[in-house]
């Protein structure tokens, strides 16, 4: 009613209009990734090399796809933070049947890693299927739903291996998920693109895409427009998992081994990832691209601190500290956003 | 602008004869302006509150009422613009600071603790303190001190969470005389409020401007004004339009100023030819014990109001028919198909949407898109979807649709709801009744906190849909809504129909006459 076009009223003018302006409607995250450029360019002169750029993509996939699930999570108001156990007990439990199956029948290669497949995802699913449950028809709180599925995953999958790692898979598994490339493109960025590809559709093209950030805008109003809210989170959850399970074969792949303790950092990176792209903590906010963005960006970070050799304990504090600038900053872009409202 | 000019400084010229013992007004603003990106939500408004008055701030959703209350209060800070406590220039960077010269205000949205007791909300910020602990007996004495001269029946330890909307907004206005009050801003405050307690309120606002207390007055009802108002400010589009008299300016002129434009008549005609039985209920029992044996019909093309108190159970049986409450006992029919169980998808599929009373708690996402908004309770369905994709484009065609309908202003569909007007998010809401071929629409509460040229629209609306042969059950508190739209009424007190009224009989009295227990039941 009382709006006007001209652009004495603004008070967002001058030098720092335009930045302004692009952080209120972009978020942090593009101005985090010119800076990092920026820097890690001047420290190393092998940062922005063509080689290097497919590093950071290749070494980026599995967080990406996890940080994917972790957005679900994320958009429905709650958080998955069993992520790092679904890639452990995936790899362990994925692993423990390939290497079996092919030692019984060695000849049958595929047949090895299409079982491994099968029971590592439908393992690490087994536990979103327990997250879902609880949060959607228990009313436990995702935090310590998560919480504590993380720490039951994690005991199954030491349990299983007693804490060593697991051999004796299929070469061909590691050469081909792992290490195989078409067109001179690793497999695993493939593999990313097309999940991001699905998730996209699911997400902005299908009615339940559509419920899962009606539940996590406003849950009571998602009730009374008839909308399942408990089938919609109980999926979400189950999805999480599937996609973070998904990583954890193909880092297994990559490693050749099955490991326990793989996918520690996972819940807090994907949390990162996710934050820094601007999905809300409060649910219901968070475009699927930015994640990926910010799930690359962390790569970047990792890889730019690598090849300027930071230390890889020092690396921690960076990416401690780069959660919370995101939080800051989303609050300070709140707030802007706040006065946009009459 | 220039004849509203000549208004305003005819009315600054007259402000220095008229004062009550002070040389100047309590509270006057001069030019006060508050921009905000690509809004000027305020534009040189000239105000004053005198000692002893009510005062009350008339307009639209959006005129800048809030905008002005805000920086009153300290809250916000003017963009340009000057307040004068008694005559002095002031700045108020907080609340703090306005709190300090005895300006309260108690908004809208509470600002209580709701795991804490009144006493210790009432205190927030200033605690009894003794040797720098806590000192919790002085302070609930305080606190009683404080309600019962306020004569609120209010125990200082009870918790927030434990009372009604109604006491919880006492408490609000208790805290604004935690310390010596000049100033109280009070933004809508009966909104949520009884009858009685409404009488209650005002009771103590003629005590308080008996003490000389200045109160700045939010309201969209024309009857409280007469009731309660000494002088009314027009505001709108953020601009001073004038200041009249209270008593004797007419309704009619009120609209006039406020809207700037002559409103015929606020409700509609409707001509409603009752058709089929749409929704028949009989003998209704919920799980929580809020309905006990509720019967009612609803027909194609007619109107039911259901009036009552709040709390009577005309909410509850609005969602229980929609399948939003577990149901003990009876039965629910509709469209002649009995529905063992009833559930918002079932009803929805079958043709039936119930539109909540609290957009913002129950209604809408507010950090999504507007058109989402519109389209959420039919995006499953045709035309949006063949139910496993989503057609955006006809999506965002039939929501520009209905936005053109409903005179949403903005018409921008990707705009996030948080970022329009109250009305306007109001129409978002009842948008959804037209995104399917709904029978039955109940509508709970659908004007509360609209304004009055957002409310007629809303009316037309739902004429329209009865007129184009809908059954509609409107829930309303608002007591000329249910008079003037329904051809039948249904009054509700503790959780049973008292009396069903149709035709002549639908008046005033015999709708207020079963608003309370009836002696012999």
């Amino acid at each position: 009613m009382a709006i006007r076009t001209d652009t004495t009223a603004r008070p967002y003018s001058g030098i720092f209009g335009l930045p302004k302006k692009l952080f209120v409607k972009l978020g942090i995250l593009p101005f985090l990734l010119a800076i990092a450029i920026v820097i890690f360019a001047a420290m190393s002169d092998n940062f922005l090399t063509g080689r290097n750029i497919m590093n950071v993509l290749r070494q980026s996939v599995y967080l990406t796809i996890v940080s994917l699930g972790q957005m679900l999570a994320l958009v429905t108001g709650g958080f998955d933070l069993s992520v790092g156990t679904i890639l452990a007990l995936t790899s362990v439990v994925g692993a423990l049947a390939m290497a079996s199956v092919h030692a019984a029948v060695p000849e049958a290669v595929w047949l090895a890693m299409a079982v491994g497949f099968l029971a590592g995802i439908g393992a690490g699913t087994a536990i979103g299927v327990c997250n879902g449950i609880g949060v959607a028809f228990f009313n436990v709180s995702p935090f310590m739903m998560s919480l504590g599925m993380a720490s039951v995953g994690f005991g199954i999958a030491l349990y299983l291996t007693g804490g060593v790692p697991v051999y004796g898979m299929p070469r061909e598994f590691g050469d081909l998920f792992g290490f195989g490339t078409l067109a001179g493109i690793p497999l695993p960025i493939y593999a990313a693109v097309v999940v991001a590809a699905i998730l996209h559709v699911v997400l902005y093209r299908t009615p339940f895409g559509r419920y899962v950030y009606a539940v996590g805008g406003n849950i009571k109003a998602a009730r009374l427009s008839g909308i399942g809210t408990r089938s919609v989170l109980f999926r979400t959850y189950v999805l999480c998992a599937a996609l973070a399970a998904f990583a954890g074969m193909l880092l297994t792949a990559r490693l050749d081994t099955g490991e326990a303790n793989i996918g520690a950092t996972m819940p807090l990176l994907s949390i990162a990832a996710c934050v820094i792209a601007g999905v809300s903590l409060r649910g219901g906010v968070g475009r699927l691209e930015n994640v990926i963005l910010g799930a690359l960006f962390i790569g970047l970070v990792q890889n730019g601190m690598n090849l300027a050799r930071i230390e890889s304990y020092l690396q921690i504090v960076v990416l401690g500290a780069l959660l919370i600038l995101a939080v800051i900053a989303d609050q300070i872009r709140l707030r802007y956003l706040a006065s946009f409202k009459d | 602008m220039s004849r509203q000019a000549g208004k305003a400084s005819q009315h600054r010229a007259g402000e220095g004869t008229e004062d009550h013992g002070y040389p100047c007004p309590l509270v006057q603003t001069v030019a006060l302006t508050r921009d905000y990106p690509g809004i000027r939500a305020l534009d040189n408004v000239d105000f004053s509150l005198r000692a002893g008055e009510v005062h009350v701030l008339f307009g639209e959703n959006g005129a800048g009422k809030s905008t002005l209350i805000s920086m009153l209060a300290g809250a916000t800070m003017p963009t340009s613009g000057q307040i004068l406590f008694r005559g002095k220039a002031v700045e108020f960077d907080n609340v703090h600071a306005a709190r300090n010269l005895g300006i309260s205000a108690v908004f809208q949205e509470f600002s209580l603790i709701p795991q804490m007791s009144v006493a210790e909300n009432m205190f927030l910020g200033a605690e009894e303190r003794r040797r720098g602990f806590l000192h919790s007996g002085a302070q609930t004495m305080k606190a009683r001190a404080v309600l019962d001269d306020l004569d609120f029946r209010l125990d200082p330890t009870e918790r927030i969470d434990r009372l009604s909307r109604a006491e919880q907004q006492m408490v609000e206005i208790a805290k604004a005389f935690r310390s010596d009050l000049s100033v109280l801003i009070l933004d809508e405050p009966t909104a949520s409020l009884t009858v009685h307690e409404t009488d209650h309120l005002f009771a103590l606002l003629r005590r308080l401007r008996k003490q000389d207390v200045g109160i700045v007055y939010i309201t969209h009802r024309i009857a409280e004004i007469r009731e309660i108002g000494d002088r009314v400010t027009i505001l709108r589009d953020g601009r001073f339009v004038d200041t009249v008299d209270a008593k004797s300016t007419s309704e009619d002129e009120l609209v006039r100023l406020m809207t700037g434009r002559v409103v015929g008549e606020v409700f509609p005609k409707v001509s409603s030819e009752p058709g089929d039985t749409v929704l028949e209920v009989r003998n209704l029992h919920t799980d929580d014990g809020s309905l006990n044996g509720v019967s009612a019909t609803v027909r194609k093309g007619e109107i039911v109001g259901l009036a009552g108190l709040i709390g009577s159970g005309k909410s509850r049986f609005g969602k229980a028919c929609f399948g939003a409450v577990g149901l003990r006992r009876g039965t629910v029919t509709f469209k002649g198909e009995r529905i063992p169980k009833p559930t918002p998808r079932t009803m929805l599929d079958r043709g039936l949407l119930y539109l909540p009373p609290d957009r913002r708690d129950d209604g809408l996402m507010m950090m999504r898109p507007a058109f989402e908004n519109m389209s959420l309770a039919a995006v499953g369905m045709r035309p949006f979807s063949n139910g496993w994709i989503v057609d955006g484009r006809r999506e965002r065609k039939i929501a520009g649709a209905l936005a053109e309908r409903l005179k949403l202003a903005p018409p921008r569909l990707d705009r996030t709801t948080e970022q329009f007007s109250g009305g306007n998010q109001q129409k978002l809401m009842l948008a959804r009744s037209l995104t399917s071929r709904f029978d039955l629409l109940i509508f709970d509460e659908p004007t509360v906190g609209v304004d009055v040229g957002t409310r007629s629209a809303i009316y037309e609306f739902i004429a329209e849909l009865c007129e184009i042969g809908a059954a509609v059950l409107l829930i309303s508190s608002d007591l000329p809504e249910i008079l003037n739209l329904s051809s039948r009424v249904y009054v509700f007190f503790g959780g049973s129909i008292q009396v069903e009224l149709a035709g002549d009989q639908i008046n005033e009295e015999n709708v207020l006459a079963s608003f309370f227990e009836r002696e012999a039941a």
